[in-house]
């Protein structure tokens, strides 16, 4: 059970003067129940790539392979693929449309043609995985505020049970508060039922803390695919495609540098509290 | 599918027609539709093709992007040609059940055909070679004269800059969210046209809000610029008639007289 993606390229506006390259070569595994981020500079694919993961693009060349078939042979059911990896994205507050937060949230699962009584409960199970107040549960979408819309609206993904999650920006917009109880409920979701998710983001300090892999991207190709330790490794190249360490490495790196015997590959806040006490001698 | 449509959109390149007074494209236009429906001769016909076919030439805009435009309307140029076709009195041609085709119904429904085709071309190149904002300060000139009668001429030209500014805006958003509710399974595409206009409510739903948040935003920030209408308004480029404009109007002139003279002939002869 698992994504392949076999060297797939995607061209924007193909044939045209605007022809542009979103996707070059881009070749991927994703097994189940890994966390992954996906991270790159604006401009760098990111966006393009995961409309691939659920057959809203279609690839300008190569293969997507979902569990072993491929997702654009003749008589694929993409519905089915859109219920199995659920994409949620950017700005997802945008698509909110019913009269009520729960009507929203059943819309989903609706649309797969599950009975009335299995859609309830399922959106009424997603609403509270987001920790959404059950009281609003009726309310208007458009009278809440930007951090609970944005919790309804992955609740309507999350409702159609997807066993591969994909969030594009989830907290562009939101304050500090907000991104770290959203990225929270997410990586307890996952912990919890086991399902694949993939997080796009530009914020380095955002992936770094929940992630087991990470995706490098940039213009169009991977440029890294490996372990946060690994990837933050290449600080400089990092920065070269206008991204960032988490702060902490930097400052890890600065007391090295200053002649502290630190390992520099700490990439959390926790992980170089330790890395620092111990080399003050009171690990 | 949205992206089909060129008429209005703009494409950008370098050319004399390009740097064209948006005024002289303006007048131009609407002289040439004229034209073309006052002609009534095959050989009009031509010399209107060929100078077109010159403009394009000039435009460097390519051929295939006017062809583009023309896909919208080909049903309703097959529509006005059958009517002319089947409708028009006269001299009998071929008849076949109920239908009858005329000699002039023959000749004027390829009239109509070339008059539309050349119609949109040429109003093609015209907003393919000029950019909207550029356009409606050229409208906003010419109708100067009409402020006298009270007529709001400026907030007509800012209602219809914002308006085409817009276009762009909205289709890419309804491209995305559209993409977000085929994220979320829904359809539209199979079903009867019942079941196709309800599957519009959840496109349609967030694309009005969308609308009203931008237009709110918009009047947001053009009041915190101080915006209070056309009263005392200068422009940043204000428009000024250099010589290859007059020279684009005196070879407008040229090309009416030329065929003026063709159809003066033809009657002649």
């Amino acid at each position: 059970m698992s994504i392949i993606l076999d060297h797939v390229s995607h061209i924007y506006e193909k044939d045209t003067e605007m022809a542009a390259f979103a996707l070059r070569d881009v070749c991927l595994t994703i097994p189940d129940g890994q966390f992954i981020g996906l991270i790159g500079h604006t401009g760098s694919g990111k966006s393009t790539l995961v409309q691939h993961l659920n057959g809203l693009l279609v690839p300008t060349g190569g293969c997507i392979y979902f569990n072993g078939q491929d997702i654009h042979q003749e008589g694929y059911d993409k519905k089915e693929l859109r219920s199995r990896v659920g994409l949620v994205f950017q700005y997802p507050e945008h698509q909110l449309f019913e009269v009520d937060v729960f009507s929203d949230v059943c819309f989903g699962p609706r649309n797969l043609g599950l009975s009335e009584k299995e859609t309830q409960l399922r959106a009424f199970e997603a609403l509270r995985q987001v920790g959404f107040p059950e009281e609003y549960f009726y309310q208007s979408p458009f009278d809440l505020s930007g951090g609970q819309k944005r919790r309804v609206a992955i609740a309507g993904v999350l409702a159609m049970k997807p066993e591969v999650l994909i969030l594009d920006e989830p907290t562009a917009g939101l304050d500090p508060k907000g991104r770290d109880e959203i990225l929270d409920q997410i990586a307890g979701l996952q912990k919890e039922t086991g399902i694949t998710v993939i997080l796009v983001s530009h914020s380095m300090e955002d992936i770094a803390r929940y992630v087991d892999r990470i995706i490098v991207m940039n213009r169009g190709s991977v440029l890294f695919d490996d372990s946060p330790k690994e990837v933050f490794r290449h600080g400089r190249e990092l920065e070269e495609v206008g991204l960032a360490v988490p702060q902490v490495t930097y400052i890890l790196r600065e007391l090295k540098e200053r002649g502290m015997a630190v390992r520099t590959d700490a990439t959390t806040l926790e992980e170089a509290e330790r890395e620092i006490l111990q080399a003050l001698g009171r690990g | 599918m949205l992206r089909d449509i060129t008429l209005g959109q703009y494409y950008q390149t370098e050319s004399v027609i390009h740097r064209l007074d948006p005024r002289v494209k303006l007048v131009g236009t609407i002289l040439y539709i004229i034209s073309l429906f006052v002609c009534n001769r095959f050989t009009g016909y031509l010399i209107a093709a060929l100078f077109l076919g010159v403009l394009i030439k000039l435009s460097k805009v390519p051929f295939r992007y006017m062809v583009k435009g023309m896909k919208a309307i080909v049903f309703l140029l097959l529509l006005t040609v059958a009517f002319n076709l089947f409708l028009t009195p006269g001299e009998p041609l071929v008849q076949f059940w109920k239908l009858t085709i005329t000699k002039e119904g023959l000749r004027f429904s390829v009239f109509m055909a070339i008059r539309l085709t050349l119609l949109i071309i040429g109003s093609s190149l015209m907003t393919l070679t000029t950019t909207p904002n550029n356009l409606t300060d050229g409208m906003e000139k010419l109708m100067g004269p009409l402020k006298k009668i009270r007529v709001p001429v400026h907030e007509i030209a800012m209602m219809m800059s914002i308006a085409l500014r817009f276009i762009p805006i909205l289709m890419e958003e309804t491209d995305k969210i559209m993409k977000a509710q085929i994220a979320r399974g829904a359809d539209f595409e199979s079903g009867n046209v019942i079941k196709k206009a309800k599957a519009m409510v959840p496109l349609l739903v967030p694309l009005f809000i969308s609308a009203f948040r931008r237009a709110n935003d918009l009047a947001m920030a053009m009041e915190a610029r101080c915006y209070q209408g056309g009263e005392g308004r200068t422009k940043m480029k204000p428009l000024q008639y250099r010589k290859q404009d007059f020279a684009a109007y005196g070879i407008f002139c040229c090309y009416l007289a030329v065929l003026v003279l063709v159809s003066q002939i033809g009657m002649i002869v």
